[in-house]
């Protein structure tokens, strides 16, 4: 009875989901939480079309010689896979979704900064992944995610236009986002809500927001310039009439690194807080962790030439490149083991969210440290454009980010939605997906050892065993993922009452109703104490 | 913003004329023939046009504080962009040619 009385009140209350109804009422709000839902129903999308074509390669390279598709339409799959998941999946996926729907609430405040703003970034992400969408129905781009000239702007005959267009395009919503979470953040705090008192969610996406406001203007001019030289003749990047064929490159380079930072920091700031709330304590060197935020994001800008070792680069440049890389590793290190030692003996609990943290700290790492390997000069002569590179990135953007997105999703689905998703089928899906994961990628690491080289539809006999392991892992995978998109549909109507605090988390996210009121806040919230504020254990309890 | 100050139209329409005075400087150098001159004026000229577009379009000259920060480290950060990449460009012919041990072969024309 006590729940049906339960369902009827949250029914009864007016909150950000029931204030009002209808297509209009979605398309032209301007609540950040709104905002929020309606990326994460976009980028949901625009992963299941990447995720299509990596299960189309999947099968492909099942069979040495190939087994379904041409060359050529092999080359498009690998090159719409990138271009929509990095720019449409997971450039927006923490910021945009869980970034809009937490950061006003983390800070007290009723909304971001812009609020209009805010919703045209969304219009414009839609007008970009519209261009993609025509790119894809209309033959496809094979330059690859990334563009690189003279393929790009001489010989490729698809639609690099179209392709080029929609990232470029896709950039400014990014910019607008970025801009609006640093003025939020400067301007929205509540009373008392000092720089040290923030959740370091907010401290990670500040520093990815200045990141995304210095790095994606120069993907937009080095698009252009791509663009000039290609539709205009102008000599930018061929040294036939001028150009030089390096700075292509040096351009999308400066931006593509910095790129992984804007994915990966805001899953460091997720884990932050799923650590903290599933230890229930502070997590350890607050102000370290949020100042390496900033130390990543500074020295993200300084290592772009570890892509370049084997392009002509000088060795000068080279050498130099290397060495900043290796400085990225201090920060990275800071984070991972300031999380460790707030696990140490802390009252840890293994909810679904904790089991992605996990999984987070662990590939996390991996990916870091093979990252290593691939800065070191002569390591990255043998290993460059192998699969090791491609087993290394997916460490760090499917391993850690997805991660952190899938972990950071569960955590505040029930601020989100009023609702509870069945935990079993949860930690069931976080195991399914972190043994899935790892059987796709790991063999891949050998394969790249080996010296199997990406981007062919084709390969050698001797690397069949492996890559039908891979194969096999992504189907793991897939069905990992596949499990949370149904048990999270079915849990915003059959899913248990959340109640505003499920996980007796701190954080002024959890002080408010679920789902929160069109204002987040019946009044204006006075923060007093410090960020993970959980009650410390007595000592000496140990007997 | 509390702090905004309002600019006259005066401002706004002489900076224009600047602009536009500037412009006709440079379209008229171009058909003097000065050598690398031509170079420097012209890059001297865009210089000045953007220092006018930024302090009085932009109204970094009545703007303090975190607005002019946030200036800079744009330009910081194309300072980095810069020198990092002339860090490739300028040392490519650093490396020496590899003569090999054989009688001279093609791979002496490389850069000089
Ligand atoms: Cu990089």
């Amino acid at each position: 009875m006590s729940v049906a009385v339960a369902e009827l009140a949250t029914r009864s209350r007016v909150h950000y989901l029931n204030e009002s109804y209808g297509v209009k009422s979605w398309l032209l709000t301007t609540d950040h939480k709104r905002i929020a839902i309606l990326y994460m129903v976009s980028i949901t999308f625009m992963f299941l079309v990447g995720a299509c074509a990596a299960a189309l390669m999947r099968i492909q390279l099942l069979e040495p010689a190939g087994a379904i598709v041409q060359p050529e339409t092999y080359n498009k799959l690998f090159s719409i896979h990138g271009i929509i998941m990095v720019w449409f999946f997971l450039i927006p996926s923490i910021p945009a979704v869980l970034g809009n729907f937490l950061i006003p609430m983390m800070i007290g405040a009723r909304d971001v900064a812009f609020p209009k703003l805010n919703l045209l970034s969304w219009y414009i992400y839609i007008i970009g992944a519209c261009f993609i969408l025509y790119t894809l129905i209309y033959g496809g781009v094979d330059t690859g995610w990334t563009f690189y000239t003279p393929y790009s702007s001489t010989y490729s005959n698809s639609h690099v236009f179209g392709a080029a267009a929609g990232v470029f395009i896709v950039g400014f919503s990014s910019i607008l986002t970025g801009l609006n979470f640093i003025v939020t953040v400067h301007k929205m705090r509540a009373p008392g809500m000092t720089w040290f008192r923030l959740p370091l969610f907010i401290w990670s996406l500040y520093a990815t927001s200045i990141v995304l406001v210095l790095a994606t203007p120069v993907l937009a001019i080095t698009l252009s310039l791509m663009a000039m030289e290609r539709f205009l003749h102008i000599g930018i990047f061929n040294p036939a009439i001028g150009g030089d064929p390096l700075l292509f490159q040096h351009l999308f380079w400066f931006y593509s690194h910095p790129a992984v930072y804007i994915m990966v920091l805001p899953a460091m700031g997720v884990i932050s807080e799923l650590v903290a709330a599933y230890s229930r304590r502070r997590v350890y060197g607050y102000a370290f962790v949020a100042f390496s935020s900033f130390a990543i994001a500074l020295i993200a800008f300084l290592v772009w030439g570890h892509h370049m070792f084997v392009s002509g680069q000088s060795v000068y440049a080279g050498m130099v490149f290397s060495a900043l890389s290796f400085l990225v590793a201090i920060p990275s290190g800071i984070k991972v083991f300031n999380w460790t030692a707030t696990l140490y003996k802390g009252s840890n609990s293994y909810d679904a969210p904790m089991l992605y943290a996990l999984g987070f700290l662990g590939l996390f790492t991996m990916g870091g440290l093979t990252g290593l390997f691939l800065a070191s000069l002569s390591i990255d002569v043998h290993l460059h454009d192998t699969y090791f590179v491609i087993a290394h990135f997916h460490y760090i953007m499917v391993g850690g980010s997805v991660m952190a997105y899938m972990g950071g999703l569960h955590y505040w689905w029930p601020k989100m939605t009023g609702r509870l998703y069945p935990d079993k089928w949860a930690r069931f899906a976080a195991f399914t997906i972190f043994i899935g994961f790892n059987l796709t990628f790991f063999p891949q690491y050998i394969l790249g050892y080996l010296g199997m080289l990406r981007r062919y539809a084709v390969y050698p006999a001797q690397f069949q065993a492996l890559n039908v392991l891979s194969s096999a892992g992504a189907s793991i995978l897939g069905v990992g993922y596949f499990i949370p998109l149904v048990y999270l549909i079915w849990s915003m109507r059959y899913g248990r009452e959340a109640g505003p605090n499920p996980w007796r988390a701190k954080g002024l996210e959890w002080e408010t109703a679920s789902p929160p009121p069109r204002e987040n806040f019946e009044e204006t919230p006075i923060v007093t104490e410090e960020a993970y504020a959980y009650p410390t254990r007595p000592r000496a309890v140990r007997v | 913003m509390a702090s905004a100050k309002i600019v006259p139209v005066r401002t706004y329409i002489l900076t224009f004329i600047a602009l536009l005075v500037l412009l006709g400087v440079t379209t008229g150098v171009a058909y003097i023939h000065l050598g690398i001159g031509n170079t420097v004026i012209a890059l001297v000229i865009a210089f000045v046009k953007m220092l006018l577009v930024l302090l009085f379009f932009m109204h970094l000259f009545y703007d303090k504080g975190i607005k002019r920060l946030a200036f800079a480290v744009g330009l910081l950060w194309l300072a980095i962009l810069i020198v990092l990449s002339s860090a490739d460009v300028f040392t490519r012919h650093w490396t020496p040619v590899p003569r090999g041990w054989g009688p001279d072969i093609s791979l002496q024309q490389g850069p000089k």
